[in-house]
């Protein structure tokens, strides 16, 4: 009877507190809402250690309290002498010991998770390439911008990241300029974009999870990087792996840059030539370029990855982007009228990739042709050395 | 007696006996004067910080500035008010409370306030020289090097000066306590507030030479053209990181220390109980201290240095909770059975232990590795640490500040206002930070300068804020009251608190400029108690009364770091528009001067350190006579 | 702390008259503390030095096995490692109170490290002729700072010494002058330590 009871407590508590903190937070981006299998076993080991850790603070409080109730002098009397007590060998024990136990409790899981999540093998190949039957892309952190790349489909995106849900989606991780950290909290922890050597790391979003947030989640920034760390957001797509794929086509199959249609746009292709494709591509290709890939800057979620998207921003921002991410690159490498900034913002919007006209069984043909004799692409490594040159050629 | 005459000088004088002054009980008021003021300094930065971050979207500070302000408010807390306030309590009680008439280098010992002074100066005229540091007072390499200008010149510089000020004054506290403790003070018998001292002292001699490395290699990237950082070059960020977190562990424990030194004082006093389990305490400081070298890369979970690091670095870091749940455990079970009196000092002691439990469990926490992937950088760091430094480290400052002011000014802080400034400190230190922990968990991220509205964390940081000014107001009460009191300047007579154990409680206020007319004999653990119970309450002498030798006051230590403080404006604008430099500064215009200043200032400090070391210096005596005629004299002030 | 005479009669001279006083004591104990620092200072610097070997931007650099020369190190190496043995003497002779062959061993200790020097200052412009400067490479970066450091130890002891020997003309040996011989000696010693490590670290490891 008493077991049950206490089996009930404890079992009231666990509620209690998991309502408590996952009742707070938004579901796209509170790391108590855990959207896939790396973060949900990073949130149990945060729930194992706050149970743990309640328990001490419990405890603790009780035997303070107790302590500074019953021997205040204004009760004990001012004449009360305390007794001298030297130490007590058992107390000693029993709280060097328990803490002990409880640690180990802990340090269990958590050995057993660094090793697991570590475990990213699966993305290379025994040679050492990119694994093309997996999920595998390749972060790029600039001030204040992301590029991903998708090493096996040759795909290149920026701001907007898109990954298959249900899957490890593996990621290699390197630092342009300064050392950035790639966060996407609900899916799972951070990991640091290195300027010195690519990071790798996996996270997995749920099916599930994807279709309660509308298929979006948010990712940060999380080392500070200059002024406009606070700005360096970005955007995860989540999408089955049959839209995925779609998405992945469609991408290929702009091969030249999308001709634009209303009279503006065609001016502001102009101007865009001239002024801003040193910097932006508008075809998905060009991975480590200088700027932004722009392929499919109109169906982007926001505008400098924090803006709502609209014309109205797009042109304040190429207008005066200091004024709206301070220390960013683009900054007075161009020089354009208001005029001008209208046409290439009208240009820019008209930067769709159309869905459905790639060919995805092309894709997944070429997948496995690559997966069988594993020469079509280059290793992670290398093709991250290459683009380093270009960089340092530009 | 010179006591008297002092009184009598007039200000010059008085300023130039604080210049050149090797007197600890002065060199603390130093330390307390500039700690004080960086103190304020700092919190003034965090209150700016938490406006700008009290409603979404603010514009109150703009992105670069905000950025400066988190870095100036962490680098000036860390490096120029907690150490110094710390070392100003050192100073005040340590010498005392070991038996002895100073420290072992009294010249040492003011030379290294006057490096902390200058270095500190010279880090915040950044403000007015072109613009603060702004990587973070981690100022991880890739950013620092990146940052434009000269605010990171200024960090480098700055705490390459202080940081030798602090390394001095660690082997010097090492060495007090090691050669100069009274005749019956054995180490089993010193303070423990003399024992965390001695850990923490060891500790700066070990951590703080992989920092001096560390900002020589960023002073050597950013002003002679060096490639430690410069990865096209061949160079490597991660070394700074390891190298800034080997020193910046243990930093931890150097500031948390001698905090827990100074509360197990405080329980033992005011709890009229000895301490519990004296010797466990000790085994858990040194303990403390020694696994403090080896968890570093717990800050560096998230960098890939791979799982078996990862794994090795969790669990080392979970065991230092077992030390430091001892202690805790210790602290309770002190006042269990004891006689409590609600002090301000107590109150903050006993604020302390829920406060800190909470601070440390968090920390249990993060040593979880693939939790802290989601902990990293967040605002659960930020309560974190703010939990441990404000709920032990300022806790204790404020105690200290308390408990001490009678040794160090010889009259008493008003209880009060003293009791009135905690509850406000208490309240609004747990309002702050207590949320935090919440926002990092909803994904924010620190060192943002703002958030973006409808992400959830409006209203929590909103409670932190208003936090913030309930601590504020603490500290503008406080600031009140220490000018009351020097106002009033009401002397209180030997062991103001009534229930001293240690030995600077049983010396005569003010205190001698000599300390101890005859050295004491120590006969127990809480040497002065031990006479209160067993003998006739005065400390038995170890010596008979005779001439003794004091050390000569010198202007040189001014002058030393005077050299250094100019050598660095050379060093600092030496790579102005040079073809090696970084891009930083490249495009700036040269600065002829800069290499002659930068020679000048070293060949002031390298003359100085040949005149110390060519002249003999002997110190004087101070004769038996003298020291009659004060017993006298204070015999008929007893009276 | 009793009356302190520093100049102590020849029939009374301690067997130790460096720690004979309390200020003797603190600076030895003392002295120990700040090399436990500045082992930590090199410890430091040998790490940067390792995790940047031969780290260089491109091809045309040269590494570690093309630079060093085992048999101009080695004379380094004995050059110092006399150097302290010398410095040894000295308070062999500090401790039998005698002035003269004190200072005299004192005076070849410089000479042995001054040609130390020499040879590391020679060293030094031959890489720079072949373009392994501190500007040139990561590499160079750490290998000039480590030694470099080292080679400064060496000028501050060389000038210490000097300035002992010149004041101590005038005033002749007493407790006060023989703290400050003996924690020269301290110093000496731990740079020879120090240099022993760079040799096989940085010259021996080097070239392997």
């Amino acid at each position: 009877m008493k077991n049950h009871w206490m089996k009930a407590k404890w079992i009231g508590l666990l509620t209690v507190l998991m309502v408590f903190l996952s009742g707070c937070g938004k579901n796209h981006l509170s790391t108590l809402r855990p959207a896939g299998e790396v973060g949900r076993e990073q949130f149990y080991l945060m729930i194992l250690s706050i149970i743990i850790m309640l328990f001490v603070v419990v405890v603790v409080t009780i035997l303070f309290a107790v302590a500074v109730t019953r021997n205040r002098r204004s009760k004990r009397g001012e004449n009360f002498q305390p007794k001298d007590v030297a130490t007590n060998h058992t107390l000693e024990v029993i709280w060097t010991s328990i803490p002990i136990v409880l640690l180990i409790i802990l340090a269990v899981p958590t050995v057993y998770l660094v090793f697991k999540q570590a475990d990213t093998s699966a993305s290379v190949t025994d040679d050492g390439e990119v694994n093309p039957e997996e999920t595998v892309i390749n972060v790029r952190a600039y001030q204040y911008w992301w590029e991903f790349e998708y090493p096996s489909e040759g795909v290149v995106t920026a701001q907007d990241l898109v990954v298959p849900t249900d899957e490890r989606v593996y990621f290699n991780l390197l630092g342009v300029d300064v050392k950035h950290s790639f966060w996407v909290p609900a899916a799972g922890g951070k990991m640091d974009t290195n300027i010195d050597g690519i990071n790798s790391f996996y996270l997995i979003f749920d099916e599930d999870s994807a279709a309660e947030t509308d298929r979006i989640f948010y990712g940060k920034c999380a080392e500070l990087c200059g002024p406009s760390h606070a700005l360096m957001d970005f955007k995860v797509t989540a999408l089955a792996e049959e839209d995925y794929d779609q998405w992945l086509a469609d991408m290929q199959a702009i091969e030249e840059p999308a001709e634009a249609s209303s009279e503006d746009a065609q001016a502001g292709q102009e101007i865009f030539n001239n002024s801003c494709m040193g910097c932006h591509a508008t075809t998905a290709t060009g991975a480590g370029a200088m700027g932004p890939n722009l392929t499919n800057f109109a169906d982007r979620e926001l505008i400098a990855g924090y803006l709502e998207h609209n014309e109205e921003n797009l042109q304040e921002w190429i207008r005066d982007p200091e004024s709206l991410k301070p220390g960013n690159k683009m900054t007075g490498t161009y020089d354009l009228s208001d005029e001008e900034i209208e046409l290439v913002s009208a240009y820019l919007m008209e930067l769709s990739v159309e869905e459905g006209s790639g060919d995805v069984e092309a894709l997944q043909e070429s997948r496995e042709a690559s997966g069988d004799d594993e020469s079509g692409e280059g290793s992670a490594d290398e093709e991250t050395q290459d683009d380093e040159d270009e960089e340092e050629g530009n | 007696m010179a006591q008297t005459s002092a009184r009598k000088q007039g200000v010059g004088s008085v300023i130039w006996e604080y210049l050149t002054t090797v007197d600890h009980k002065k060199i603390a008021i130093l330390y307390l004067i500039a700690g004080g003021f960086f103190f304020v300094l700092g919190g003034i930065e965090a209150m700016l910080i938490r406006i700008q971050l009290a409603v979404p979207n603010n514009d109150f500070l703009s992105a670069g500035l905000f950025n400066e302000m988190i870095t100036m408010h962490g680098t000036t807390m860390i490096f120029l008010a907690a150490m110094p306030l710390l070392f100003a309590f050192m100073n005040a009680t340590v010498p005392l409370q070991i038996g002895a008439r100073d420290l072992a280098f009294p010249f040492l010992n003011s030379l290294g306030v006057w490096l902390f002074i200058f270095g500190g100066i010279f880090l915040n005229l950044s403000w007015f020289m072109g613009g603060a540091p702004d990587a973070g007072w981690t100022s991880y390499a890739s950013l620092s090097i990146a940052s434009p200008g000269h605010g990171i010149d200024f960090y480098a510089l700055g705490l390459q000066i202080s940081g030798a000020g602090t390394l001095i004054t660690g082997i010097n506290f090492a060495t007090t306590i090691i050669t100069m403790r009274a005749p019956g003070m054995t180490y089993m018998r010193m303070p423990l507030m003399t024992w965390t001292t001695l850990v923490a002292s060891v500790l700066i001699v070990f951590a703080f030479p992989p920092l001096t490395i560390g900002i020589f290699l960023l002073i050597f990237d950013r002003m002679f053209g060096s490639n430690f950082f410069i990865v096209e070059a061949g160079g490597n960020t991660i070394i700074w990181e390891h190298l800034f977190w080997i020193f910046g562990h243990p930093e931890v424990y150097i500031l948390i220390l001698p905090a827990f030194g100074i509360f197990s004082e405080i329980f033992a006093t005011f709890a009229r109980k000895r301490l519990f389990g004296y010797s466990a305490m000790v085994f858990a400081t040194v303990l403390i201290g020694f696994f403090g070298f080896m968890v570093w890369a717990h800050h560096m979970f998230t960098v890939g240095l791979g799982p078996t690091a990862n794994a090795i670095f969790a669990v080392a870091t979970m065991a230092i909770a077992v030390p430091t749940g001892i202690k805790i455990f210790n602290w309770i079970a002190t006042i269990w059975g004891g006689s409590i009196e609600f002090t301000t000092p107590m109150l903050y002691a006993l604020a302390f232990i829920p406060s800190f439990t909470m601070g440390g469990v968090t920390g249990i926490m993060q040593a979880a590795a693939p939790a802290d992937y989601q902990y990293h950088d967040s605002y659960f760091i930020v309560a974190h640490f703010h939990y441990v430094i404000v709920g032990g480290v300022v806790f204790a400052l404020l105690a200290g500040l308390h408990y001490y002011w009678p040794i160090m000014f010889n009259t008493m802080l008003n209880e009060t206002l003293g009791k009135i400034t905690f509850w406000f400190f208490f309240i609004g230190f747990h309002m702050t930070f207590l949320i935090q922990h919440f926002l990092g968990l909803w994904g924010m991220p620190r060192r943002v300068f703002t958030y973006l509205d409808g992400q959830g964390y409006n209203a929590a940081n909103m409670i932190s804020t208003i936090g913030a000014f309930l601590m504020a107001i603490a500290v503008i009460v406080l600031v009140v009251n220490i000018i009351i009191t020097l106002v009033k300047n009401e002397r209180v007579g030997m062991d103001p608190w009534g229930d001293g154990r240690t030995l600077e409680w049983s010396i005569p206020l003010p205190v001698p400029y000599y300390n101890f007319a005859q050295i004491p004999l120590v006969r127990g653990l809480d040497a002065y108690w031990v006479e209160k119970k067993e003998g006739n309450g005065k400390m038995m002498p170890s010596e008979s009364l005779g001439d003794f030798h004091m050390p000569n006051n010198s202007i040189l230590p001014v002058v030393m770091s005077l050299g250094l403080f100019i050598a660095a404006f050379g060093a600092m604008y030496f790579p102005d528009g040079k073809e090696w430099a970084i891009d930083a500064v490249s495009g700036l215009d040269t600065k002829p001067w800069a290499l002659p200043v930068l020679m000048i200032g070293l060949a002031i400090t390298f003359v100085s350190m040949g005149i110390r070391s060519w002249k003999d210096d002997l110190g004087y005596y101070v004769t038996k006579e003298e020291v009659e005629r004060d017993l006298e004299e204070l015999e008929r002030g007893g009276k | 702390m009793a009356n302190m005479e520093y100049n102590v009669p020849t029939e009374r001279w301690p067997a130790h008259p460096e720690t004979a006083t309390q200020e003797g004591q603190n600076k030895f104990v003392g002295f120990w503390i700040f090399l436990a620092g500045e082992t930590a200072l090199f410890a430091s610097l040998f790490a940067t030095y390792l995790a940047l070997k031969d780290s260089v931007p491109s091809d045309d650099h040269l590494l570690a096995a093309d630079l060093f020369h085992l048999p101009l190190a080695f004379v380094m190496t004995m050059l110092l490692l006399t150097s302290s043995l010398t410095s040894v003497y000295a308070v062999y002779h500090m401790r039998n109170n005698n002035f003269q062959k004190m200072q005299l061993w004192l005076g070849i200790t410089v000479l042995l490290g001054a040609s130390f020097l020499a040879l590391e200052i020679y060293e030094f412009v031959e890489y720079t002729g072949l373009g392994h400067t501190f500007r040139s490479s990561a590499f160079g970066s750490a290998f000039y700072f480590l030694i470099g450091t080292h080679g400064f130890h060496v000028i501050v002891g060389l000038i210490w010494a000097t300035l002992l020997i010149l004041r101590n003309a005038k005033r002749g040996l007493s407790v006060y002058t023989a703290a400050k011989v003996n924690t020269f000696a301290l110093y000496w010693h731990f740079i020879d330590v120090v240099w022993v490590f760079i040799f096989t670290i940085v010259y021996l490891l080097g070239v392997l």
